[in-house]
């Protein structure tokens, strides 16, 4: 064993933000949706189609501001695409949720076959093609003028692509916007009390379809950021899971702007230590079980949500259709 | 004009509706095969050769049949009790693990005679456990079964993983498997079944789990249509209050609604497990747990309405793979694209052309006569 020095411990924290990135971004999306009283399982699908869509446009035009805006979009009509059906058919949300999950799984895979020929993967993407890192100002003075702090920030807070910085500013932007806007506080009143936006003369159905869509926004950027940020190219599943977990961290922050940022972290640096613990030795006990390291997340959100540490409440409202009086 | 209040002839409801919601659903599908340039036509006229052009096909569309009549009643049993099991997966899989323990420890001790029916009652006993927890969580703790049933299919598949890694795995295997069961567990195949009356099948894994997956449906038509505990589970699904106001405990039906889920889902296990692997493999499941809600709202939550639509999805499962040597284009992922928009447009878009059938209706019968009774 050697030791665990403070190198190591800014190793892990760069890793844990670059793996919590997509899963604030896409808790920041299922916030909007949710206080908006629409369940959104179908963040997984989201991730997956526009991590789809922004690497295939990087790859025809290899340009990441195209891409992104690809990701965007697709983002963006899936989101109407279940709105359309809970909304304006008063289907049932959760299973919305799973058919564009299902449908993304499916899609991504054919069209990818259909396009580039490779099993599904797209083409690996050059420097030019991606958000490649930033150096923040000043990382390298800063961190040869104050040793701890200043490693810090080279090691941690610089170094990153630009969508990493942009999912931290969402969650400044969700928390503002929710808490600080009138458009925010009639979303979380529709997530609450529909009826009473009814009565106010506000539509229920334009606020719940602008919310989704700045859902699909979020998520689409969480997607770009998986395919031509994070990795160079798109892998078939490689959302593994993951809007599962930022929507297990969105519980976690009680459908919260911060808290769920937290929630993201925490799961994010679980995964991070995950890979490092891989044949980590307890003495006494003997190797530390991987698995129930990557399981946890779900397991501390199925505890939560018992109730057993603190009490998540959901939006009132969420999970019914609003239908209106006439 | 509401028209969800007005009535329309169950003929209209239960059979037209969903048909129309189907052929959408296809056609939909057929877009995206001229999309990605293949004739969608063609593509049905080798899906149904690959699917009953022998007896090999059927025998390869029945065994996943039998898989999804197994979870497409799990999802249906749920959602009469208005609970939605997304855990069928996870369920199956824990049930794979129950079966796998019951025969790792007994397939050398008990009488053959036993040990089927013993593998059959751990995979409904591990599979309603699974689902114990959740529908426990609901009932008790008020967190809502959806999101949990989701949570426990990871953590399923996290355990199952460190099991078949770390204890179950035979010393000196590379693979993550369990040792291979006695052949005194195995579940006969159609082949073998078939030879016993002197007729001769090609062998497929079709097994005799085909038998109780029918058996299944005979019980869940019962169950929910036939006995006090069917009409408790229906009650308490229309209406919590109307439930507790007729004496039944809203608490109770959750529970025993999702043990009989988990433990119909368990039943994969039965058909994957004890009919063909014989022994635990790593993601045997296959997504089959999710199919079956496909299954479910297409069969209207109805045993011969699953029965039916588990058949569809098991040509589309077998032509699809056989579709996949014509057409290298078209993979198993077309069928998961199917099944998403046979989600989307049966499910979540259900309601989508009932407006339009009403008017439609009202058109050749006059509203008076409707609406008055």
């Amino acid at each position: 064993m050697g030791g665990f020095g403070l190198v190591d411990l800014f190793a892990v924290l760069d890793a844990t933000i670059r793996v919590s990135t997509p899963l604030i971004l896409c808790a920041m999306a299922g916030i909007f949706s949710e206080r908006s009283g629409i369940i959104d399982i179908s963040l997984e699908g989201k991730l997956l189609a526009t991590a789809f869509a922004a690497a295939s446009v990087a790859a025809w035009t290899a340009n990441p501001w195209l891409s992104l805006f690809a990701g965007v979009a697709v983002g963006i009509v899936l989101a109407l695409v279940h709105g359309f059906a809970c909304i304006t058919h008063r289907g049932n949300q959760v299973v919305s949720g799973l058919a564009i999950n299902i449908l993304a799984s499916g899609l991504t895979v054919v069209l990818g076959i259909s396009w580039f020929q490779a099993g599904g993967q797209t083409p690996s993407l050059g420097s030019e093609s991606r958000f490649m890192p930033i150096e923040l100002p000043g990382a390298d003075a800063f961190a040869e003028a104050v040793p701890g702090l200043g490693q810090f920030y080279k090691d941690v807070v610089s170094g990153h692509n630009l969508l990493v910085y942009v999912a931290f500013f969402c969650v400044f932007i969700t928390w503002w916007v929710i808490y600080r806007t009138r458009f925010g506080l009639r979303v979380r009143a529709v997530g609450e009390n529909p009826l009473a936006i009814d009565t106010a003369g506000l539509s229920v159905s334009r606020l719940r379809y602008s919310s989704l869509a700045i859902c699909g926004l979020l998520a689409g950027i969480a997607g770009t950021y998986l395919s031509i940020a994070q990795n160079a190219s798109f892998v078939r599943e490689m959302s593994a899971g993951q809007g599962y977990i930022a929507l297990a961290a969105m519980i976690f922050g009680k459908w919260r702007p911060v808290p769920a940022m937290f929630a993201c972290l925490m799961f994010g640096f679980l995964d991070a230590i995950a890979i490092r613990l891989q044949g980590f030795v307890i003495p006494g006990y003997g190797e530390v079980p991987v698995q129930l390291i990557q399981a946890l997340p779900y397991i501390l959100t199925v505890v939560l949500l018992a109730g057993f540490i603190g009490k998540a409440i959901a939006p009132k409202a969420i999970g019914v259709p609003f239908v209106k009086e006439r | 004009m509401n028209t969800a209040a007005i009535p329309l002839p169950a003929w209209l409801e239960v059979i037209v509706i969903p048909i129309l919601n189907i052929i959408m659903a296809l056609i939909a599908s057929g877009l995206i095969m001229l999309a990605i340039g293949v004739n969608p036509l063609e593509a049905v006229g080798i899906m149904i050769e690959g699917a009953f052009g022998s007896d090999y096909a059927i025998g390869y569309t029945l065994y996943y049949t039998t898989n999804f009549i197994f979870t497409g009643l799990a999802v249906a049993i749920a959602f009469h009790a208005s609970l939605f099991n997304i855990g069928g997966e996870g369920q199956a899989y824990i049930a794979g693990l129950g079966v796998g323990l019951a025969f790792l420890a007994l397939d050398s001790i008990l009488p053959p005679i036993l040990l089927i029916p013993v593998g059959i009652l751990a995979a409904a006993l591990f599979g309603a456990a699974w689902a114990f927890i959740p529908a426990w969580l609901q009932a008790y703790r008020g967190s809502h079964v959806v999101i949990t049933t989701i949570m426990f299919n990871f953590i399923a598949s996290a355990l199952m993983v460190y099991l078949l890694v770390n204890v179950l795995r035979e010393t000196g295997q590379m693979s993550p498997e369990s040792r291979e069961f006695a052949p005194e567990s195995w579940l006969p195949q159609m082949h073998q079944v078939f030879a016993w009356f002197g007729i001769k099948i090609t062998r497929t894994p079709l097994n005799l789990s085909i038998v109780l997956a029918l058996l299944s449906c005979v019980f869940v038509w019962v169950y929910v249509w036939r006995t006090r505990w069917g009409f408790e589970l229906r009650t308490a699904g229309q209406s919590e209050a109307a439930a507790v106001y007729a004496g039944i405990k809203p608490k109770s039906v959750v529970i025993s609604a999702m043990c009989i889920s988990g433990a119909l889902a368990g039943f994969v296990a039965v058909n994957e497990i004890m009919g063909v692997h014989h022994k635990i493999i790593n993601n045997f499941t296959a997504g089959y747990g999710f199919t079956g809600i496909a299954v479910s709202l297409m069969g209207r939550n109805h045993p011969v309405g699953i029965v039916m639509a588990s058949l569809l999805f098991g040509v589309l499962y077998q032509g699809g793979a056989e579709l996949n040597f014509e057409i290298p284009k078209i993979t198993r992922e077309m069928v998961v694209a199917i099944q998403g928009l046979i989600i989307l447009f049966s499910g979540a878009l259900a309601l989508m052309l009932r407006p339009w059938i009403v008017r439609l209706y009202l058109k050749v019968r006059p509203v008076s006569a409707v609406v008055d009774h």
